[in-house]
C-alpha cells in the first residue's frame, strides 16, 4: 500500500494482469531466452515509464503536449553524445544525466511558461511547432547529433554484453553486462512510474484534477494553476528525458526515429489511450498491449498482405502491407478514443464505480 | 461618453491597426539589410506568393475553430489528399499541361483544382460526420480523433499511391517571369498571390456582408437562439467544416504546383506551418490568419536569404516573439 501510495490497482483482473505483466518482464531474461524476448521486454519497461510521464499530462491535467517526444529525445542524445564524446566510462553517463536531465526541465519551464497560461489548444498547438523546431535542430547539428545517422556508442565495461558476472555453470544462465542492463532498465523504469504515482496521490495531483475539471474553478478556489501545469510539465519532462536516457543505454544508440520522430509521439498518444488516461496503471497495460502487438503483429501483416496478393484481391496487399501498420493502429486509435474513453484500466475498473479516468475537456 | 442621438450610427469599435503596420515595417526594415532592391523586390514578392498559399491552407482551420470551436488536427489531410486528386488530372493530360497555351493550361488546371476542392470538401463532410460529430464541446477528444484521423488519411494516400514523391509539373505558361527592369518575378507568383487575396476577400465579404455570414455569426454567438428562429445551424456548420477541407484542397494543390511535388508527408509539413500561422493570428481569425501567413513568409524568404541557417526554426522564432507581445496571437478573437 506505501509503495503504491495508496493508489492500488482497484480491481481483481486489473492486479493479477498487473502482476502477470511484471513478473514476466522481470523474468523474461529466464523465461523467453533469445535477443528479440529480451528487446521487446525492455522496450515495455521503457515506454511504460514514458507513457506514465505523459498520463501524469494528458490524463491528469487534461492538456495534450506534441512534445515528449522532444524531452525523450533531449535525454537519449544527452547520454549518447557525452558517451560518445568522452568514451565508455561512467563519468560520461553521470554528465549525460546531469545534463539532460536539468535542460529537459528547463525547456519545459519555458515552454509552459509561454502557452500554459492561454489554453489547452495552444499548448497543443504550441508544443508540436516547438517539437518540430527541435527536430529540425537536431538533424541539422550534425556535428552533435550525427545528424540523420545518430549517435552509437560504447556502454561502459560494466554494462557490455561481453561481461560475464555468474558464469553458466552456477544456475545454468549465464549472467553478463547485457542482462544487468536489463535490470537497471527495469528498475529506473519501475521507480519512475512509483515516483508518478506519489506524485498524482499527493495533494498536487489532486490540484492537477481539479484543474483539468474545471480550471476556472480551481483558479477561483486559490491556486495557481499556471504554476501547478508548469510544475506538472517540468515533472512530466524530467521522467520522460529519464526514460529517454533508458532508452539510450539499453540500445547504446540515440537517433531520430529512434528518439524523435513524431511517429513515436503517436505510440504514445495510443498506448495512453488503450491503457486508460487518469489512471498511470493505464501505461504499464498500454505499453505492453502495444509493443507485444507491434513487434509481433507486424509479421503477421506481412503474411496476411502476402495472401491478398497471391488471391489477387485489389487494394488489400497494400492496405495490409507491414509499413502500413500504422493505418491499422490510427483506426485503433479512433475506435478506442470513440468506444472505450477510458481504456482498458477504466473498463477493469468501472465494476468498482469509479468513473473519474477519462477526462474530457 | 457622448450621448447619441437616434439616427447616428452605431458607435464601432476602434480598429486595432498595429497588427496590419507589422508586415510593412518589416518589409521596410530589411531593405537596407538586404541592400539591392530587386532582390528585395523578388524577395517580397515571393513572400506574398508564399503568404498567399499559406493563408489559403490556413484560413480553413482558423475558420473552423473561430466558428465552431473545433480544432483539427487533420487538417493537413485535406492539403495533401488536394495535391493528391489533381495529379490524377494532370497526369492524363500531361500534354495539355505542357502545351504551350494559356488556355489550354487552364482548361486542366481549373478542373484539376475544381475536382480537388470537391473531393477534400466531400470528405471534410465524412470527418465531420464520423470523427467531430461525437466530440462536438471536448477540446481533448477533438484532437485525439482529428489526429487519429490524420494517421489514417495520410497512411491510406501511401498504400493507393505509393511512398514515392510523385512530380507535379507547372504548366508551361505558368514558367518563366515577368521581368520588370531588373527585377524578375515569377508568373505563377502572380497567379498565387491574386488566388489568394480573391479567397481573403471573398470570406470577408461572406461573413460580413451576407445573411449566410450573419447566421454563421450569430450561430456562434448563441446557437440556440439561431436554431428557435428556424435555421438549421448544425448544416450550417457541417458547409462551414466542408468550406475549410475544401479550401485546404485548394491550397494543396498551389503548393503542391508551387514546389513542384506531391508526397504524404506534406500534411505533416504543412500542419505545423499553418499551426504556426493560426497561433500568430489570433485563433480564430480569418484576418489574423491572413497577416500571420504574410509574416511566417516573410521571415522564411528574407531569414532565409540573410541568416540560411537561421530559417530552420525562423517560424518558431516569430511565434515566440509574436506572443511575447500578445499571448493571444494578434488578433484575439474570443475569451477561449
Amino acid at each position: 500500500m506505501m509503495i503504491l501510495s495508496g493508489d492500488p490497482p482497484r480491481s481483481r483482473v486489473l492486479t493479477l494482469v498487473l502482476v502477470v505483466i511484471i513478473l514476466a518482464l522481470a523474468a523474461t531474461p529466464f523465461l523467453f531466452p533469445g535477443a528479440k524476448a529480451l528487446n521487446v521486454a525492455a522496450k515495455i519497461c521503457v515506454f511504460a515509464a514514458l507513457v506514465a510521464s505523459y498520463d501524469l499530462l494528458l490524463g491528469y491535467t487534461g492538456s495534450v503536449s506534441f512534445a515528449h517526444t522532444m524531452f525523450y529525445g533531449i535525454g537519449s542524445y544527452a547520454i549518447a553524445i557525452a558517451l560518445y564524446g568522452m568514451g565508455p566510462n561512467w563519468a560520461a553517463v553521470a554528465t549525460g544525466i546531469v545534463v539532460g536531465l536539468p535542460l529537459a526541465a528547463l525547456l519545459a519551464l519555458a515552454i509552459g511558461l509561454f502557452s500554459l497560461r492561454v489554453a489547452a489548444i495552444f499548448f497543443a498547438m504550441i508544443t508540436l511547432a516547438v517539437a518540430s523546431a527541435f527536430q529540425v535542430l537536431a538533424s541539422q547539428l550534425s556535428w552533435l547529433t550525427g545528424g540523420e545517422d545518430g549517435r552509437s556508442f560504447q556502454l561502459p565495461e560494466l554494462l557490455r554484453p561481453g561481461t560475464v558476472l555468474i558464469s553458466k555453470s552456477l544456475f545454468g544462465f549465464e549472467i553478463n553486462g547485457r542482462i544487468l542492463t536489463f535490470y537497471l532498465v527495469f528498475a529506473v523504469s519501475a521507480l519512475m512510474i512509483l515516483a508518478l504515482l506519489r506524485v498524482v496521490n499527493s495533494p498536487f495531483g489532486r490540484v492537477l484534477q481539479a484543474i483539468r475539471e474545471n480550471r476556472f474553478r480551481a483558479e477561483a478556489l486559490g491556486f495557481r494553476t499556471v504554476f501547478h501545469l508548469t510544475y506538472a510539465n517540468c515533472l512530466a519532462a524530467l521522467v520522460a528525458a529519464g526514460a529517454g536516457i533508458l532508452n539510450a543505454l539499453w540500445l547504446r544508440y540515440a537517433g531520430p526515429d529512434t528518439s524523435l520522430s513524431f511517429s513515436i509521439m503517436l505510440d504514445i498518444l495510443l498506448m495512453v489511450v488503450i491503457g486508460g488516461m487518469g489512471t498511470i496503471y493505464g501505461a504499464i497495460i498500454g505499453a505492453t498491449i502495444f509493443i507485444l502487438a507491434q513487434n509481433y503483429l507486424q509479421s503477421l501483416m506481412g503474411v496476411a498482405s502476402k495472401a491478398a496478393s497471391e488471391a489477387g484481391l485489389p487494394l488489400l496487399p497494400g492496405l495490409l502491407h507491414p509499413d502500413r501498420w500504422l493505418l491499422w493502429l490510427g483506426l485503433l486509435f479512433i475506435a478506442s478514443v470513440y468506444f472505450f474513453p477510458t481504456g482498458v484500466v477504466g473498463r477493469l475498473r468501472s465494476g468498482g464505480g469509479d468513473k473519474s479516468a477519462g477526462a474530457s475537456h | 461618453m457622448t450621448e447619441l442621438a437616434a439616427n447616428d450610427p452605431l458607435p464601432k469599435p476602434k480598429r486595432d491597426i498595429a497588427p496590419i503596420l507589422l508586415p510593412i515595417a518589416l518589409a521596410l526594415v530589411t531593405i537596407p539589410l538586404i541592400g539591392s532592391p530587386s532582390t528585395w523586390l523578388t524577395l517580397t514578392a515571393a513572400s506574398l506568393a508564399m503568404g498567399m498559399m499559406i493563408f489559403i491552407m490556413a484560413s480553413g482551420l482558423t475558420l473552423v475553430f473561430g466558428l465552431m470551436d473545433v480544432l483539427n488536427f487533420g487538417h493537413g489531410a485535406f492539403i495533401a489528399v488536394g495535391a493528391y486528386v489533381a495529379t490524377l488530372v494532370f497526369a492524363p493530360f500531361a500534354a495539355s499541361v505542357q502545351a504551350d497555351s494559356l488556355w489550354v493550361n487552364l482548361a486542366v488546371l481549373a478542373p484539376a483544382a475544381l475536382l480537388s476542392m470537391a473531393v477534400s470538401g466531400a470528405l471534410g463532410l465524412v470527418v465531420e460526420r464520423v470523427l467531430i460529430l461525437p466530440v462536438y464541446g471536448q477540446h481533448l477528444k477533438q484532437i485525439l480523433m482529428t489526429t487519429g484521423g490524420l494517421i489514417v488519411a495520410e497512411q491510406t494516400l501511401y498504400a493507393l499511391w505509393g511512398p514515392q514523391i510523385i512530380p507535379m509539373p507547372l504548366p508551361a505558361s505558368l514558367r518563366g517571369s515577368f521581368i520588370l527592369g531588373d527585377v524578375a518575378i515569377a508568373k505563377y507568383r502572380v497567379l498565387a498571390t491574386l488566388i489568394g487575396l480573391a479567397v481573403f476577400i471573398a470570406i470577408q465579404l461572406v461573413l460580413n456582408r451576407t445573411k449566410l455570414g450573419l447566421l454563421i455569426r450569430a450561430g456562434v454567438e448563441n446557437r440556440e437562439m439561431v436554431e428557435a428562429l428556424g435555421y438549421r445551424i448544425r448544416r450550417l456548420f457541417l458547409g462551414v467544416f466542408m468550406t475549410g477541407s475544401a479550401l485546404a484542397g485548394l491550397g494543396g494543390v498551389m503548393w503542391a504546383l508551387y514546389r513542384e511535388q506531391v508526397h504524404a508527408s506534406m500534411s505533416d509539413e504543412l500542419t505545423v506551418l499553418i499551426f504556426v500561422v493560426v497561433i500568430i493570428g489570433g485563433l480564430g481569425s480569418i484576418g489574423g490568419c491572413f497577416i500571420g501567413a504574410i509574416l511566417v513568409a516573410m521571415v522564411a524568404n528574407y531569414g532565409g536569404f540573410l541568416v540560411p541557417k537561421l530559417a530552420l526554426v525562423s517560424n518558431i522564432l516569430l511565434m515566440v516573439a509574436i506572443l511575447m507581445w500578445r499571448p493571444r496571437g494578434l488578433y484575439a478573437v474570443t475569451s477561449r
